[in-house]
């Protein structure tokens, strides 16, 4: 028999090398198994089209060379960079700043933590092996995801954020990603966030870059959320138009806890963001929540994984895409309800609105349920704007693109409308009203 | 103040108006009956604007202007306010945006200033006391959870809100019970004046007890077959719609 050779492309030689000369600086080689996931990664390397889970995001086809990890910026560049970043910039937050996915301390709120809430440089956790770095990768299916490989591969920086049993701060921690330069860079960031029992925590995150910059941002968000608390977290991508922005979120949901998360997505020429669920313990309610609005040339991929794993769950998914132009969204959902996830009760939407005819959508869910007493749903739409609707809101004066605009934002205004903290939730919707102004 | 001249409209090649003609002047209350089928809805969504419908002939002024070569909008700003049959549910758009932005909308395109939010929230609550509507109703979205009864009544507060010069009401009495079809009705008569019309269209002679017509016009098979005044309904409640139908089967 012939001997079969995996052809790889520029990018994966590019990243192949890439790791090799980081291989020296990387710290802390075993706390975060990065030789371990890289070479996972090398075997299957970028996933193409042939891969289910990537079928409708081809990233050896996106990807065509592998940009150089990013060095940490000047302090004058990361001052540049950050005085034009507008993503919850009006919310009273501690800022963690990360421009070009280096922690900036001269521009982070590092001595305003607010009380119950301990934050460790990553860096410096990789440096001192942090006892925290244990509690990483905490969804055992997210670790075999070659874009959350390549980020335990290249991982650069980021921070862990502890929440104390019973602590509820008010402040939210607002994880600030900015990107600066005008040359191709990639980044890896790792942020993990711990919830102690009773704790109540609010997380903003904002991706933002300047257009025409060919970055590949590769984001993971890490989040233990113990017994009985809650977590809310709303995360904003308004990346340049070149990016190809990766991120991944990993939630393991402890007994009777609570989690709440919103991915708004307006930038990036491709994006994927997969989000996984481990349900750990009885009892929980988790809300995710993503909407993403796209011009054209736009790709955005939101991939769910929720895997039910304890009694009684709800899970509450809410997916809303609004495409103009030729943009594309993708939605892939799957619910997993195990044979101990009695009365799981699990409904996940993916609805879309078409305002063009050469847009497209793609959606993919799926239910795999080994219990028999639970109820699950998905179902997924795909529409123009209302003509009934729009005659109604005409007819009591509104022009027509006032009117499209009305629908548009109330269609995807539900996704966000959940959020509990007020001024994560004005802002959202201020996001979405600045799309619809640019579209005129 | 609507001049409606030989107007023919068809829809998917299915022919609804056949040459109607209609005048209603200022201030008048015209009551259009007519059996199931006649082209009563379709008239009010012609005149409204709605763009399913192909009109192959004919014109409809308003003041003069010609509503035909106007978009819905534009028609809303002329002064055009249909209350829909069916008012629909529009999630995600709260009651008071809509309002607001219906208002705004109209006062720009007429040149005028936008009205201050305490002078618009002192406008919408003056007209939800008047009607009975539950001010909880006017935070949530759009009609949504609405019941029958409730629509209608949001209908006639938009009406009086946006205080057009020719009201359509498109079977407005349908779904009501008697004290709401009460309630609406007051909205209605107290928005009579000069300077503006309404055409009434409804298949039920009580609704016309509560809005007492100037005219009454039957319609059958797309046109205007007969006219007269308020004791014509009470004619047409005793007869029925029979010489009508069978003029349609002829």
């Amino acid at each position: 028999m012939a001997d079969v050779t995996n052809l790889r492309s520029p990018a994966e030689a590019g990243l192949s090398k890439l790791f090799e000369a980081g291989r020296k600086s990387f710290a802390s080689e075993t706390a975060i198994a990065r030789e371990e996931a890289f070479r996972f990664f090398e075997a299957t390397g970028l996933p193409s089209r042939r891969v289910e889970a990537f079928k409708y995001t081809d990233l050896r086809a996106a990807i065509a060379e592998a940009a150089p990890p990013a060095e940490a910026p000047s302090l004058d560049a990361a001052k540049a960079a950050v005085a034009g970043a507008t993503g919850f910039a009006g919310i009273e937050a501690a800022r963690l700043t990360f421009v070009n996915g280096h922690l900036v301390r001269e521009l982070s709120d590092l001595d305003r933590i607010p009380a119950g809430v301990t934050v460790v440089p990553m860096s410096e956790a990789l440096a001192q092996g942090d006892a925290g770095l244990e509690l990483l990768a905490p969804v055992v299916q997210a670790r075999e995801n070659p874009v959350y490989q390549l980020n335990t591969a290249f991982l650069a920086d980021g921070a862990l954020i502890s929440v104390a049993a019973g602590a509820k701060p008010e402040t939210p921690v607002h994880l600030r990603f900015v990107g600066a330069g005008d040359a191709p860079f990639s980044t890896a960031t790792r942020v993990l966030v711990q919830l102690g029992e009773g704790a109540e925590f609010s997380l903003l995150e904002s991706h933002e870059g300047s257009n025409g910059v060919t970055c590949q941002p590769n984001d993971a968000l890490d989040v233990v959320v113990g017994p009985q608390a809650v977590f809310r977290h709303s995360r904003l991508n308004k990346e340049g138009d070149a990016a190809v922005a990766l991120s991944t979120l990993s939630l393991k949901v402890e007994r009777e806890a609570q989690v709440e998360s919103v991915n708004l997505v307006t930038g990036a020429v491709l994006s994927r963001h997969q989000i996984y669920v481990h349900i750990a313990g009885d009892d929980t309610n988790v809300v995710v929540n993503g909407a993403a609005m796209l011009r054209s040339g736009q790709l955005a991929d939101s991939t769910l994984l929720a895997d039910h794993a304890a009694v009684g769950g709800v899970g509450r998914e809410q997916f809303k895409t609004v495409i103009d132009g030729d943009a594309t969204g993708v939605f892939q959902g799957k619910i997993i309800v195990r044979q101990v996830a009695q009365k799981t009760d699990g409904k996940m939407k993916s609805d879309c609105l078409l305002l063009t005819d050469e847009g497209q959508m793609m959606n993919k869910p799926e239910l795999e349920i080994f219990a028999d007493d639970v109820a699950c749903g998905h179902g997924a739409t795909c529409g123009a704007p209302d003509d009934d609707l729009l005659f109604y809101l005409m007819a009591r004066g509104l022009p027509r693109p006032v009117a499209e605009s009305l629908l548009v934002q109330a269609f995807v205004g539900e996704t966000v409308e959940a959020v509990t903290h007020e001024g994560a939730r004005a802002a959202l919707i201020g996001e979405i009203e600045a799309w619809l102004k640019a579209r005129g | 103040m609507l001049e409606i001249k030989n107007l023919v409209v068809q829809i998917e090649d299915n022919r609804i108006l056949n040459g109607l003609n209609l005048t209603v002047n200022d201030g008048e209350v015209a009551a259009i009956m007519g059996p199931n089928g006649s082209g009563k809805s379709t008239l009010s969504y012609v005149i409204a604007g709605k763009e399913d419908y192909e009109v192959l002939d004919g014109e409809i002024l308003l003041d003069g202007q010609n509503l035909l070569e106007m978009e819905a909008d534009e028609r809303a700003a002329a002064g055009v306010f249909l209350a829909f049959q069916y008012p629909l549910e529009i999630p995600g758009v709260g009651t008071m945006t809509f309002l607001k932005a219906c208002l705004n909308a109209q006062r720009k395109a007429r040149g005028e200033d936008e009205l201050s939010t305490p002078d618009f929230i002192r406008a919408v609550n003056g007209a939800a006391d008047r009607l009975e509507i539950n001010k909880e109703m006017l935070k949530r979205a759009l009609n949504v959870g609405f019941s029958g009864g409730e629509k209608k009544r949001m209908e006639i507060l938009q009406m009086a809100l946006l205080q057009p010069k020719f009201c359509v009401l498109d079977e407005t009495d349908s779904g009501l019970d008697i004290d709401a079809l009460r309630i609406v009705s007051e909205g209605v008569n107290a928005l009579r004046a000069q300077g503006r019309s309404f055409l009434v269209i409804t298949h039920y002679q009580r609704l016309l007890n509560h809005i007492v017509p100037d005219t009454v016009h039957v319609m059958s098979r797309g046109q205007i077959v007969k006219t007269g005044g308020k004791e014509l309904a009470l004619e047409l409640e005793a007869s029925g719609y029979a010489e009508y139908r069978a003029g349609e089967a002829a």
